[in-house]
């Protein structure tokens, strides 16, 4: 059966390494719904969150290519962990009249944030778990998105330190991952 | 002002230089010269152009001998073909542009039969790249997928690093190829020569040595099962573990079934081999495998030429899977216990943990799948020399001491069938890819890397046609090289299956072809043409006692088929035996 899947890979903060990483996820035919690059905690490691759909084995596939890409230093599957995921999205919203207080309202509920306005609309972030991100668009839609923009998603695992190696699947009872 | 200063730091170099003992400054192109000493490279095989002609000037120098092929190509198959008898890893050239582009069929060869292989193309001058200056091509976005790991080398300091790090992945883990692109000014600038002693990355850490809890666990599994068997793949060659594979067969008393490139790990003459297993290999071979309760793959991918539908593929037989690369396990068949190591060291820690046994009733069994029954002599059939027969002749000849190099197609199936492959590094073949035209290339890397080998090719005159340029190569190199072309006057392998798959509609694969004998002739090689039966032994031996390059072109019957094949997509159980046979021993 299909499942989502967030895979946080370390890397080499290298020139092409994103090239690298989606060319191998083309090639092998994985399916990406998102993909988020930054900085990390250490200097020269950058942070990819992938989200991708597929059978278990696919994911567990491509944890393991992904693993083989030079510039990849580790690769966690956060799915079955305790993990806190993130996504920000930013809409342009229709307000005008007595309907903005009420957006604004709406908003609110959220814990979403007004960053502009003009005359007709309202510009609104919202962060959160991708749940609470539909329902927030769903009460948008009502009034009217004019533009929107999503980070794709962003993921930590609550552990301090979550483990070395491949993907969480591949435990130490079915591979030698050198420690 | 200006004249002054530079006067006085010019006075200051001599002191420091003698504090310090400078080191030499070499061009980039010097750079990667040494540095190829360095890596222990005696021979390379290139082309030059435009990009590279900085690099062709720092060559006559250095301490290596260049082949120059025809054709970039080929020059990626002998490097290719150096690489597979010695071990080594090997070198090719080529220029930007189209030099770089004609070698990514090699850099695809070498990635699917992991294949240790450095390939260095030039670039143009970086600030002409991403400008679509002449004879510029993305070539390390183009060989992105076809590559263990490649480079763009921006500063002439960066050549011995990247080289150093290039030959170590090149080599290591599961061997692959790792191309390296150098603009020409990269080539030209200088820098300080050193050599680094260490290489290395956090992120590449190869499982060398296995997990014991898995080699127990693969060791409980061997002996619980009552019908065993070894599937030996490439892995145990590549990783020089024919010893302790022979040691592992021997105590264990497993048969052992080979899938095309494994051939070699053990010889084939051995009396638990059974041959190759898959589309086109042994009745005996793909019937144990339908039959085995425990399949040992140690250093094979289950492919899908060898392993036929997946579905169909060994089902009684749970999996013990030995790779060095965690990736594929699992990918194509679900494995029991896993052991991710180098064949060698898992072979010795696995030996040790099984006791010594004998599968009489299985291998009785086994002994009743061979298909026994040749050929039968049809009466009116013209006296064209037999493929088996030549096969078999060579190897009876050579006492199966040759390199033994192929083509793609029904002679390669035929020389893998009835050659009878006694060791590993002797016999070279384009598995994954099925590079047509790899024969006569990758046996001028051959022999090269092995010369005082003898070394045969065995071709079709379809794939010969597309490298028997190399011809030239082969003759001003001096190469004692051997050629047999079957040929047959069709793209065989795909008439064979035109005519079993697709109602004999013989689309595009008749194919005509020079006079081989003239041709050889014209590059000033030997040819021989032999037309019946009789004169296979004499031609073979004489090619034998003749320096420089012979070529035989052995004429056989147009249509022979190469039998058993099971059908693309089929499982390895349902194979087609050949129809002209007197009678079959078929079960049941």
């Amino acid at each position: 059966m299909e499942e989502s899947h967030t895979l946080v890979l370390m890397v080499e903060d290298h020139p092409g390494v994103l090239n690298r990483v989606v060319s191998l996820m083309r090639r092998r035919s994985f399916n990406i719904d998102s993909i988020t690059v930054g900085h990390s905690e250490q200097p020269g490691i950058s942070r990819m969150t992938i989200q991708l759909r597929g059978e278990p084995n696919d994911i567990e596939q491509a944890g393991k290519q992904l693993y083989k890409l030079l510039e990849v230093v580790k690769v966690v599957d956060l799915t079955s962990e305790e993990a806190l995921i993130r996504e920000l999205v930013m809409v342009k919203v229709a307000a005008k009249g007595a309907v903005r207080a009420e957006v604004v309202q709406t908003a609110s509920i959220y814990g979403a944030r007004v960053l502009d306005a003009t005359p007709n609309s309202l510009m609104i972030e919202m962060a959160g778990r991708e749940d609470e991100i539909e329902s927030f668009l769903a009460m948008m839609r009502v009034y009217g998105i004019r533009e929107m923009v999503r980070s794709g998603k962003v993921a930590l695992s609550r552990v301090v330190a979550p483990k070395r190696g491949h993907v969480d699947r591949i435990t130490e009872t079915t591979f030698a991952v050198a420690d | 002002m200006v004249v002054a200063e530079s006067r006085s730091r010019a006075g200051e170099m001599p002191a420091h230089t003698a504090a310090k003992a400078e080191p030499e400054i070499l061009t980039g192109a010097q750079i990667v010269c040494r540095s190829l000493e360095e890596e222990g490279v005696d021979t390379v095989f290139g082309y030059p152009g435009g990009a590279v002609i900085p690099l062709y000037d720092a060559l006559p120098p250095a301490n290596l001998h260049h082949v120059l092929t025809r054709f970039e190509q080929w020059a990626g198959m002998a490097a290719i073909g150096y690489a597979r008898v010695t071990g080594k890893v090997g070198v090719c050239i080529a220029t930007s542009g189209p030099g770089a582009t004609n070698l990514v069929t090699s850099l695809a060869e070498a990635m699917l039969d992991s294949v240790p292989l450095v390939a260095i193309t030039g670039q143009v001058m970086q600030p002409l790249i991403g400008r679509d200056g002449f004879q510029e091509v993305d070539i390390t976005g183009i060989s992105l997928p076809v590559t263990k790991h490649n480079y763009l080398v921006r500063r002439p300091e960066d050549l011995a690093p990247t080289l150093k790090e290039a030959f170590y992945l090149a080599r290591s883990g599961r061997p692959g190829p790792i191309l390296v692109d150098i603009p020409k000014d990269v080539f030209i600038a200088t820098a300080p020569w050193s050599y680094p002693e260490t290489t290395g990355r956090k992120s590449y850490q190869p499982n060398l040595v296995p997990n014991m809890r898995q080699v127990r666990l693969a060791a409980d599994l061997i002996k619980e099962a009552k019908r065993p068997l070894i599937m030996a793949g490439h892995g145990i060659i590549l990783s020089n573990a024919e010893e302790p594979f022979k040691d592992f067969v021997e105590k264990s008393g497993i048969p052992v079934i080979f899938t095309l490139l494994g051939l070699g790990a053990l010889d084939e003459h051995h009396p638990l081999s059974l041959g190759m297993m898959g589309m086109h290999g042994h009745r005996a071979a793909n019937r144990a495998l339908d039959e085995c309760d425990l399949l040992i793959n140690f250093g094979a991918r289950f492919d899908d030429r060898a392993t036929g539908s997946l579905s169909g593929f060994a089902p009684n037989a749970k999996v013990i899977h030995v790779d060095i690369d965690p990736a594929e396990i699992g990918k194509n068949v679900p494995t029991d216990v896993p052991v991710v190591g180098d064949a060698g060291e898992a072979l010795k820690l696995m030996t040790a943990e099984i006791e010594q046994r004998e599968y009489p009733q299985w291998r009785h069994w086994i002994e009743g799948q061979h298909n026994r029954v040749l050929r039968a002599a049809l009466e009116d059939r013209p006296d064209w020399p037999e493929p088996y027969a030549i096969i078999k002749t060579i190897a009876d000849v050579t006492d199966g001491e040759t390199i033994l190099t192929t083509d793609v197609g029904q002679h390669q199936m035929w020389a893998a069938q009835r050659f009878g492959i006694r060791h590993g590094k002797r016999w070279v073949t384009s598995g994954g890819l099925g590079t047509m035209g790899f024969g006569l290339p990758s046996a001028i890397g051959a022999k090269m890397g092995q010369p005082d080998m003898e070394v045969w090719t065995v071709v079709g005159d379809g794939g010969f046609q597309m490298s028997g340029t190399e011809l030239a190569t082969a003759v001003q190199e001096g190469l004692d090289i051997n050629i047999a072309l079957i040929n047959n006057g069709y793209l065989g392998m795909v008439r064979q299956w035109q005519d079993l798959f697709h109602a004999r509609n013989y689309s595009e694969v008749a194919i005509s072809g020079p006079d081989f004998v003239k041709l050889a002739e014209a590059y000033g090689a030997t040819g021989i043409r032999v037309t019946k039966d009789s004169e296979i032994r004499p031609a073979i031996e004489k090619a034998r006692s003749i320096k420089g390059p012979v070529l035989i072109d052995f004429v056989v019957e147009p249509e022979a088929n190469v039998y058993p094949m099971v059908a693309p997509g089929a499982a390895n159980s349902s194979m087609i035996l050949d129809p002209h046979s007197a009678t079959e021993t078929e079960e049941k």
